[in-house]
């Protein structure tokens, strides 16, 4: 009887722990949110964070940059290097110095219907991205290759009419599936609305990753299922939706209603919302800040006169106190910038000149420049032209509009009057810094990529004007020929020890010119839940989703 | 009867072809360009790349030859392709449209349902703590931001009790009808609150007008009782105004509510209609454009047959 007894205990002690178990919590799927939905989901038309970040569940390119910042393959088994034998110097047609690459894709490549990656996708993408009328959106990378050389089923050869640092990268050489997209590019200036990227999206056949899209419900959400396929490691959820909701608050309700799991720094809350969110709900979730490339400055206009003195400029950046601005708004996890490099980055340098709250040096250098202060502490020229400053940025963005609110503050102190006339984003990049009619200052942010060349934002050639239809984004109309000269010695030279003595003396001249008052790099915010591991924010633009197979969950409850 | 009806098509469709063109010119007129508005978030884009684009996409040509260009192919039935979600115009519109009106179907009868019997209330006894009553509602409503109430509805039934979804149209892997009504009933309590305020307004000043009137007197003199008088006569006058406005906001039914489908994450017109503004989607944007105006130019001449249907004096004229 006492062992009957016994035994039913244990059977209800089992049944018990059974169900308390998170049992099938490995089956559940994980729900992100993200801010935006796609537009499309053609790989190579448009240019689109939403879409990078799916498609980076289901789509791999042939190379990309990782966590650490560093060049690496994905669908390729080998980065080819000139060192490695990968790259070969050759001479093009036209007695040009070129470059001859070649990459071989993963054997075990297949695309999600069965069908193998192969060469001849790498041609059939090429032909697509160079023509002109499909619509591609980055296509710098097609026009630069003259010819590809399909050397077997699996390597290809990509002959290049450029030698240029980062030749080996090809990150937005996303390959498409020749077998189904021919059809589309039949008549290349239809590919954009033909493609089976866009009228037959969940097609299997168009994905290569861990994963696949399996359903779109547009506006509302994409479904992904795991890719058959797939060649890699197994992926940890048995499906990954990704819901768009566009305001901070409902994001935040969502999460704290269970809509969804977790919410995508990429483009998901900002920084205060996350660090509001974070003060409230800290236990169930891991709130992870990484700095990233989107680089919020002041720039400058050049061609007026009292800006175009430098100790002027070099004076506003002493007389603002950044690291209080910044502490103060983003609670030490954003820093203040003093370059256009990203510490992040390889090819930052440390010791570039660095401004730090100093009113007494910034009153010096504006005494200097030809503007005492008067009895009245106003500083004045020798005209009697007082020194009164235009500062613009966009409406209605909260952290820029702080930031205004304090540079006004520190630089009226100094005796400066700074009046601030905002715009709708639309007005104020659509035309006002497009077109270079700033007066004085604009307070906004560039994007950028790792070891990112300033040719359209620095050199003397890239100042929009009516001439030139207003390309080119040197919006301050920065023209120093010593930069120019760096920026194309930097292109060209392939020696990693002698480009970081290049890059560290643009960041000198850059630090000395200051034709942008650099101000912070923006965190991306990324709310994990904490039984969600292994989810490694970049900081650049290759979304955590392209490492989606090492995701993984502990402790997941039901 | 069809005279006047042929005379009033024939001016709405005047309308919508200035309409149109005012829309089409006015979009043209904004400054910048989605290409290049694009072209700042990608570091790797170029200047070729943007000229190139705004080619491809016909932006760089005239804006007077891209209306006509549009207007010929809209008169033969093809609306076009809309850029910003990448599919034919029709396609696009379709399930944004059925969101918009069903969420604003509901809410609108919801609000009348609410509205009408507390207006006729308040005005039945005008002056007395249910009027206050129900008039520190009405304006508390109006008074409201819809942004604010949608937010505290979340907060209590989505993440305090949880009984229902926070956002979307539909739970994915469901989306059966009892699951797209719980996605509805936040936004509809919300913006029925919202109109709640407003008609119940309306419809209490045009009673109290109503019951003012001398034929209301004589209709009591007559004999009819109170009830009959109230529903008979004052309500039936007083729905005329209402109806009026009721008309005016037919086009809102189908143009969507921006900030309540960004609270609720709802994709509706609204929102389709703010992102191909300001994407210079000119395609769907006109096609939403013209079919809100078309739409409110359609209650107009509704309320006109309504009017005749209500009063009398007006079908005999």
């Amino acid at each position: 009887m006492v062992n009957m007894r016994a035994a039913l205990a244990w059977i209800f002690l089992l049944l018990t722990l059974r169900l308390a178990a998170p049992a099938g919590a490995e089956t559940m799927p994980l729900t992100i949110g993200i801010s935006q939905f796609p537009a499309n989901f053609n790989p190579l038309i448009n240019s689109m964070l939403a879409k990078n970040y799916i498609l980076g569940f289901a789509l791999r390119p042939l190379t990309v940059y990782d966590k650490d910042w560093q060049l690496a393959c994905m669908l390729c088994t080998r980065l080819p290097t000139l060192e490695n034998g990968g790259a070969v110097r050759e001479t093009l047609p036209d007695g040009k110095p070129g470059l001859a690459i070649t990459y071989s894709i993963h054997p075990e490549a297949r695309w999600g219907d069965g069908v193998p990656v192969t060469a001849k996708d790498a041609l059939f993408t090429w032909e697509v991205g160079k023509h002109p009328e499909t619509g591609v959106s980055s296509g710098e990378l097609f026009r630069r290759i003259v010819r590809i050389e399909v050397r077997d089923d699996k390597t290809f050869t990509l002959h290049f009419d450029r030698l240029t640092f980062d030749y080996n990268a090809i990150n937005d050489f996303q390959l498409l599936p020749a077998h189904l997209e021919a059809a589309a590019f039949a008549k290349p200036a239809e590919y954009r609305t033909r493609s089976l990227y866009e009228t037959d999206t969940t097609n299997p056949g168009l994905y290569v990753g861990p994963y696949r899209i399996a359903q779109v419900v547009r506006g509302q959400y994409v479904v992904l299922e795991p890719n058959a396929a797939w060649y890699g490691a197994k992926p940890a959820f048995p499906r990954i939706v990704v819901k768009a909701i566009e305001a901070s608050p409902a994001i935040e309700a969502n999460l704290l209603s269970g809509g969804i799991d977790m919410v995508a720094g990429e483009l998901g809350m900002t920084v205060d919302a996350a660090l509001a969110f974070e003060k409230k709900h800290r236990p169930e979730w891991v709130v992870t800040y990484k700095p990233g490339l989107v680089h919020d400055h002041i720039t400058v206009n050049m061609d007026n006169p009292a800006l175009a003195d430098r100790r002027l400029r070099q004076a506003l950046l002493y007389g603002l106190d950044r690291q209080t601005m910044v502490q103060q708004l983003f609670q030490g996890h954003q820093a203040v910038s003093n370059s256009l490099v990203n510490p992040l980055d390889w090819c930052y340098d440390p010791k570039v000149r660095s401004y730090p709250y100093d009113p007494a040096e910034a009153a010096r250098l504006l005494d200097a420049a030809g503007w005492p202060a008067g009895p009245d502490g106003k500083r004045r020229d020798a005209g009697g032209r007082q020194l009164s400053l235009e500062l613009m940025t966009t409406a209605g963005m909260r952290n820029r509009e702080v930031m205004e609110l304090v540079a006004q503050q520190a630089w009226k102190r100094l005796g400066i009057e700074v009046t601030l006339r905002n715009q709708p984003a639309r007005t104020f990049f659509g035309d006002t810094v497009l077109k270079h009619a700033f007066p004085d200052l604009a307070l906004f942010a560039w994007v950028s990529s790792p070891e990112n060349v300033p040719r359209s934002m620095l050199r003397s050639d890239m100042v929009p004007t009516a001439a030139n239809n207003w390309s080119g984004e040197n919006a301050g109309g920065y023209r120093n020929p010593a930069m120019d000269r760096l920026i194309d010695a930097i292109e060209v030279e392939l020696d990693r020890d002698k480009r970081r003595a290049l890059w560290s003396q643009l960041q000198a001249l850059y630090a000395e010119d200051l034709p942008e008052l650099p101000l912070t790099f923006r965190s991306d915010p990324f709310i994990l839940p904490v039984w969600l591991k292994g989810v490694e924010p970049t900081g650049h633009q290759y979304p955590t989703t392209l490492w989606v197979e090492n995701w993984r969950v502990e402790g997941r409850p039901r | 009867m069809i005279r006047p009806l042929l005379l009033r098509l024939a001016q709405a469709a005047l309308v919508l072809l200035v309409m149109s063109f005012l829309v089409y010119g006015l979009m043209g007129l904004m400054p910048g360009d989605p290409i290049q508005l694009m072209a700042a978030g990608s570091p790797t884009m170029t200047a070729e790349d943007v000229a190139r684009l705004k080619a491809v996409y016909g932006i760089d040509r005239p804006l007077v030859d891209r209306y006509w260009h549009w207007l010929a192919g809209a008169l033969g039935g093809d609306l076009g392709f809309s850029r910003l979600s990448a599919q034919p115009v029709a396609e696009a519109l379709g399930p944004p449209l059925r969101n918009t009106v069903a969420l604003m179907t509901c809410s609108l009868c919801l609000a009348l349902l609410l509205a009408l019997p507390a207006g006729v209330a308040a005005a039945l006894k005008a002056g007395r703590p249910l009027d206050y009553a129900l008039n520190l509602t009405a304006f508390a409503a109006i008074s409201l931001p819809v942004f604010w109430l949608g937010l505290v509805l979340i907060m209590i039934f989505a993440v305090g009790l949880a009984w229902l979804p926070a956002s979307g149209v539909e739970t994915v892997g469901d989306g059966g009808g009892g699951d797209r009504l719980r996605h509805l009933a936040l936004p509809v309590a919300a913006l029925a609150l919202a109109g709640f305020g407003h008609y119940m307004r309306y419809m209490r000043s045009a009673m109290i007008n109503a019951l003012s009137q001398d034929w209301i007197r004589t209709a009591r003199a007559k004999g009819l009782s109170w009830p009959q008088v109230v529903l008979g006569h004052a309500l039936r006058n007083a729905m005329i105004p209402v109806v009026t406005i009721l008309a005016l906001d037919l086009g809102t039914l189908f143009s969507g509510v921006l900030v309540t489908e960004t609270v609720f994450a709802y994709p509706g017109m609204g929102k389709l209609i703010y992102d191909a503004v300001m994407g210079n989607d000119y395609n769907l944007a006109l096609a939403a454009l013209m079919l809100a105006t078309a739409l409110t130019l359609a209650g107009s001449m509704l309320a006109d047959l309504l009017y005749r249907l209500l009063d009398p004096r007006i079908r005999h004229a």
